[in-house]
């Protein structure tokens, strides 16, 4: 591995977070480097939605640094902007616009976000949607597609703005169990190109197979992070322990 | 008491010389509420108080009171001001027309941007957050994905608001104005036969309503391409 690959690409640094007078955050601190694959656990409620979608500022920290790619992330909205530009998220609820073909989902940001011409924007978008094995589709609206279907098209949207990082939220857990699979092999096709991932999963035959780390949040807390196999093999705290006999 | 059918008949055509009347008060107030609505509702949504506090005193008075008492108001009450008469909206406001078109278009946007703002609350909050994370800008999420849904959630609520609009147009009569009501207030003047001609008055309405809603029903269809092919 070159130094670039070294060089965290996401760092939080003591990142805390309120919702009124609950605290979701307790002083998170994560470093992911490029190309790193990390896969967050823990039960409903540990902060863990709240931690990824404040590295693309869908929530506002409250106090605490985060960085990404060497921009520190205020509320200026020159680094909101900077920061989407990189990281792309793809959601557990698939969140399509409904109005939109499933080819024009993904041309919408092209156009009025990095400005490309419209055929242009074609050209790229369908590239995505081959990538995602769903070219077929492309004039059909989400509703009229499965929800694997919807979830794959969401990634392609995702990609297709080419972003250096890709958020997950619980990708497959509101797809029906047959539709799971062709979803997380489009992740893993990812992955092993070389994506800087960072996914919220309950799937741990994925986690095995695709991180190099994993997180385990409770409480707002990250309780443990660890290389993968060990996380499975000699996870040390109690809490993990639980955690783990419960959804293997 | 006698009842004469084929008068019914014979004041129609004569009472279509108020149809043009009507359409014009509705379709110009609608379209200048239509604006109104949204500038109103801009104005609400904007996070700054002291453009949202005085659009609720607006939809508060413009809701919360009769629109024939609203049309009175400004043609019997506002000429009373020298500033309204020495103004330069004097020209508008000395017409019965612009009185019932400035009292129409006032109502009108009071309720459209209530209907709007439904709308609006009715889109998903994950699509906002999708949009975001794509990096759409505020006005960008706003033009291309909000407001698409949020028009076709309140077309309905609006295809009602349009016929009662029509109905309203009626108040204008009120004040001289010689809309469909206005003209049947003269036939029945000439030949003292109110029941027959106000029912004649009624028909007409029913059939210019069954246009709007055929024409809001087309629309709404046309707008909801995305979700009726889902049931096919
Ligand atoms: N907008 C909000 N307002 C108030 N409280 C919130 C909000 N969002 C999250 N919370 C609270 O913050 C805590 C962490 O939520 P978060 O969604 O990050 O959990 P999670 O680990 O993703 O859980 P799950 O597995 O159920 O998705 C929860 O207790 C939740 O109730
Ligand atoms: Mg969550």
């Amino acid at each position: 591995m070159n130094e670039s690959d070294q060089k965290p690409i996401i760092i939080l640094e003591d990142v805390c977070k309120f919702f009124g007078d609950f605290q979701a955050l307790r002083n998170i601190n994560l470093q992911v480097k490029k190309g790193e694959r990390v896969v967050v656990c823990g039960p409903s409620g540990s902060g863990k939605s709240t931690m990824i979608r404040c590295i693309n500022r869908l929530e506002e920290h409250d106090s605490g640094k985060i960085f990404v790619d060497g921009r520190e992330l205020t509320s200026a909205v020159k680094d909101i902007d900077a920061v989407r530009r990189e990281v792309g998220m793809v959601f557990q609820s698939f969140n399509l616009f409904p109005h939109l073909t499933a080819i024009n989902n993904l041309m919408l940001a092209l156009k009025l976000v990095r400005k490309t011409k419209k055929s242009e924007a074609r050209e790229i978008a369908m590239r995505f949607l081959e990538r995602v094995h769903i070219p077929e589709q492309a004039d059909k609206y989400p509703s009229q597609l499965s929800g694997g279907q919807q979830q794959r098209v969401a990634i392609a949207r995702a990609l297709c703005m080419n972003p250096e990082v890709m958020l997950f939220d619980e990708p497959t857990s509101a797809l029906d169990p047959e539709m799971i699979s062709e979803v997380l092999d489009v992740m893993t096709d990812l992955a092993n190109e070389g994506m800087t991932m960072i996914v919220i999963t309950h799937e741990m035959g994925f986690a095995r197979n695709v991180a190099d780390n994993i997180v385990f949040m409770d409480c707002g807390q990250i309780v443990e992070m660890k290389p993968t196999d060990e996380f499975f093999e000699n996870p040390e705290s109690e809490r993990t322990k639980l955690f783990l006999e419960q959804i293997l | 008491m006698t009842f004469d059918i084929y008068l019914i008949f014979d004041s129609i055509p004569k009472m279509l010389a108020g149809i043009g009347m009507t359409l014009h008060l509705l379709f110009l107030s609608s379209f200048l509420g239509l604006i109104l609505g949204i500038i109103i509702l801009l104005m609400r949504i904007s996070g700054r108080w002291y453009l949202s506090f005085p659009t609720f005193a607006y939809i508060y008075f413009f809701r919360g009171t009769p629109i024939l008492v609203q049309i009175f108001v400004i043609y019997h009450g506002l000429p009373q001001f020298e500033a309204i008469r020495d103004s330069v909206f004097w020209p508008i406001l000395r017409e019965p027309f612009g009185c019932a078109i400035l009292a129409l278009t006032l109502n009108s946007g009071a309720y459209v941007s209530e209907i709007l703002r439904g709308g609006y609350l009715g889109v998903d909050k994950g699509l906002h957050e999708a949009g975001k994370a794509l990096g759409l800008s505020t006005p960008h999420r706003f033009i291309y994905v909000t407001t698409p849904i949020a028009v076709r959630l309140a077309i309905p609520a609006y295809s009602n608001d349009f016929i009662s609009m029509l109905k309203a147009t009626s108040l204008a009569s009120t004040i001289t104005l010689l809309e469909m009501t206005g003209v049947a207030r003269t036939i029945v003047a000439q030949t003292f036969a109110p029941y027959e001609i106000f029912i004649a008055a009624a028909i007409i309405y029913l059939v210019m309503t069954w246009f709007l809603q055929r024409g809001f029903g087309l629309f709404e269809k046309r707008m909801s391409r995305y979700i009726k092919l889902s049931e096919a």
